[in-house]
């Protein structure tokens, strides 16, 4: 099959996926983003940046992932295959480092000597904070302070890799707060600073950057589902908090019609209880962070605050193409609560040995679900975006046991 | 119709430089907003510029941003700014009222219906920090049909191609963002702001007001020199929050009268 979708082509121009996308920021911002999808379409037609990037995927980050196929948890779920994408193996433990080798790279090249990131578990925090170390680049993350409270390892972690770590105070004091403030940063120094945005949310040309970027994943599996189970999946299945991990593997399948997209959200403490994060399944479209998806929201149009287990997927919003995708019914879309990801993380752990991030884990809860609905041939292929170490002391937290 | 493009004739006809305070509505106390709006016109504001609060305000810095958490805190909503339009317009026929705010609330209430409303409100202008001309064709055709003037912003990054596109698309008046950075910030450079509003007005002919960074009287009345007025926005919620509950509507009115008196002065002074 063609690894590049052939029909798809969006976003236009401007950034837009239907109604979806775009560029609201004000206007100060308007001409960085110009430089920036500039810099981005020239490095895209560069064959020495992309040599460069392919490099460090393979040699400092570990590049291709495996895919392994989970027979015992297959076989005792007696339904589908399920297959799982390592980018837990990836260096710093998620797939996150994919995008921020190629914004750094492409930061270089514009000869930005400083980035910035928000973060909310961390984990971009850290993948940002790794190739500025490796790319001797000043490094700021901005994270809100009650993420900072339940995530200190990682925040330790982004000290040790050089980066200052700025506390966000204002609002919900979380991940979308420190993206307000990582934006305030980034328009009061913008002559020399990168702002590395960690999913495919954000003003144009960000979503698509991030998806080119992490697309890595899904061109990976195009090559490797037919070499290790004989064909492609049936159906790719990833957790959505903002999207990348998602649209990272989705893409590359988008314009093959027979395999199933899906999408899995953070459905918190259940969807009828209001604490979740699901945008998508509960939100309406509106204007966010620079570009129009669906958010949580009120009546008033004023952002909500969520509540999710783990901190990677705690977000009101989502990427514009996932909003794009849901709408045109090229993907679906679910969500599995705090619970049901916590019992697939155990099950990973000790069926397969395999200890999942808590974001991860809900992509795994719902393969298990869809797989014992399934026959044998069925082949699931889960994005397995990152490792859990990150989440010990929230699972240790959930099961009673101090550390 | 909007009472901006006389207000600015009138200005000009007079010599003198627009005052334009900014306040968060419904900050310090929903029910006072009405009050404080009228202190402002009493004591010489030539224009008020009316925050909605959001709970994500991007562009502002930590002033703004804490004002709209407490009015978002008292239960203010879009409905509610617009209500207290109608309530000041019941009184002040004259003083033009710009709503500022984000795209989010605009896009809940529906844009059609927000731009009925806002003109039936009595308010003149409309400023969405977050959508920039690529984004806000629709909506701002919207406005101009409802006879109210689209404020679109200018910053120092701005291209003069941009520069040439907002002069085309906005109306009422061109506000220029004084500084790369958030409303508040320090470290206004007054030189390069003259500089810069000298060579967008050979490709404007609205009238240009300057804000973000005016932090006292007299880097207002230096900045209204190359402008046709300034906006107030932190400084005047500042002082508001350091006067204390019960002294925000005195404190308002002070302040804009001395500001008033700076921006005057100017013109005595050549």
């Amino acid at each position: 099959m063609n690894s590049i979708a052939s029909t798809y082509d969006l976003p236009d121009g401007r950034g837009h996926f239907g109604p979806y996308g775009g560029v609201f920021v004000s206007e100060t911002l308007i001409p960085a983003l110009d430089e920036l999808r500039e810099a981005y379409a020239a490095a895209q037609r560069d064959a020495a940046f992309r040599a460069e990037l392919d490099y460090d995927l393979d040699h400092y980050v570990g590049r291709p992932s495996p895919i392994y196929h989970a027979k015992r948890w297959s076989e005792r779920l007696g339904g589908a295959q399920i297959y799982l994408k390592r980018e837990d193996l990836n260096h710093t433990g998620a797939h996150k480092i994919n995008n921020c080798l190629g914004q750094a790279l492409l930061a270089r090249r514009m000869g930005k000597r400083r980035v910035i990131a928000e973060t909310g578990a961390g984990q971009h925090g850290v993948a940002t904070a790794t190739v500025a170390a490796r790319y001797g680049m000043e490094c700021v993350v901005y994270m809100g302070s009650t993420d900072i409270a339940r995530q200190s390892s990682n925040v330790f972690r982004m000290k040790l890799l050089g980066a200052t770590v700025v506390p966000v105070e204002s609002g919900s004091r979380t991940l979308k707060d420190a993206l307000n403030e990582a934006m305030r940063d980034w328009v009061t120094r913008i002559a020399d600073t990168f702002y590395i945005i960690g999913t495919v949310a954000g003003p144009h040309p960000y979503p698509v950057m991030v998806r080119d970027f992490q697309s890595v994943i899904g061109r990976e599996c195009v090559r490797q589902m037919p070499e290790i189970a004989g064909r492609q999946p049936d159906c790719v299945i990833a957790c959505v908090g903002g999207g990348s991990n998602a649209m990272g593997i989705f893409y590359p399948y988008l314009g093959d019609p027979k395999v199933e997209l899906v999408g899995v959200e953070a459905a918190g403490l259940g969807l009828a209880s209001g604490r979740h994060a699901a945008s998508l399944l509960a939100g309406r479209p509106g204007v966010l962070h620079g570009n129009r998806s669906y958010l949580l929201q009120d009546t008033d149009g004023q952002i909500l605050e969520t509540h999710s287990i783990s901190a990677g997927l705690d977000y009101p919003g989502v990427g514009p193409e996932h909003a794009w995708l849901k709408d045109s019914g090229r993907a679906r879309y679910v969500a599995v609560t705090d619970d049901e990801a916590l019992s697939a993380f155990h099950d990973a752990c000790r069926l397969e040995g395999i200890l999942p991030a808590l974001e991860s884990a809900h992509a795994l809860a719902y393969a298990a679900k869809l797989a014992a609905s399934l026959p044998r041939e069925s082949l699931l292929l889960v994005n397995l975006s990152g490792r859990g170490d990150k989440d010990m002391h929230t699972v240790a937290e959930r099961s009673g046991i101090a550390l | 119709m909007s009472r901006i493009p006389q207000t600015f004739d009138r200005l000009r006809a007079a010599q003198r430089k627009a005052l334009i305070p900014f306040i968060t509505a419904g900050d310090p106390d929903p029910g006072g907003s009405v009050a404080l709006m009228h202190a402002l016109a009493d004591a010489g504001a030539d224009i008020i510029e009316l925050g909605v609060p959001f709970s994500d305000p991007m562009a502002d810095g930590p002033t703004i941003q804490r004002s709209s958490e407490r009015a978002l805190d008292r239960g203010v909503t879009l409905r509610g700014v617009l209500g207290m339009v109608r309530e000041f317009r019941a009184r002040d026929a004259v003083t033009p009222v710009v709503l500022m705010g984000y795209a989010n609330p605009i896009e809940a209430m529906g844009a059609g219906a927000f731009v009925a409303a806002a003109a039936s409100a009595g308010v003149d202008g409309v400023l969405v920090v977050d959508e920039p001309p690529e984004e806000g064709g629709e909506f701002i055709a919207r406005l101009r049909a409802a006879g109210l003037d689209a404020i679109l912003l200018l910053a120092p990054t701005s291209t003069e191609e941009r520069v040439r596109r907002a002069a085309a698309l906005g109306s009422g008046y061109i506000y220029y963002v004084a500084l790369t950075g958030v409303t508040g910030a320090a470290g206004i450079d007054l030189a390069a702001v003259a500089q810069r509003l000298g060579r967008i007005r050979e490709n404007v002919t609205l009238p240009v007001v300057v804000g973000f960074g005016i932090r006292d009287a007299d880097s207002a009345r230096r900045a209204a020199r190359a402008a046709d007025g300034v906006v107030i926005g932190s400084l005047l919620i500042e002082a508001m929050q350091d006067a204390g509950a019960g002294r925000a509507v005195e404190c308002a009115r002070g302040l804009a009268a001395q500001l008033r008196e700076a921006l005057d002065r100017q013109e005595d002074r050549p």
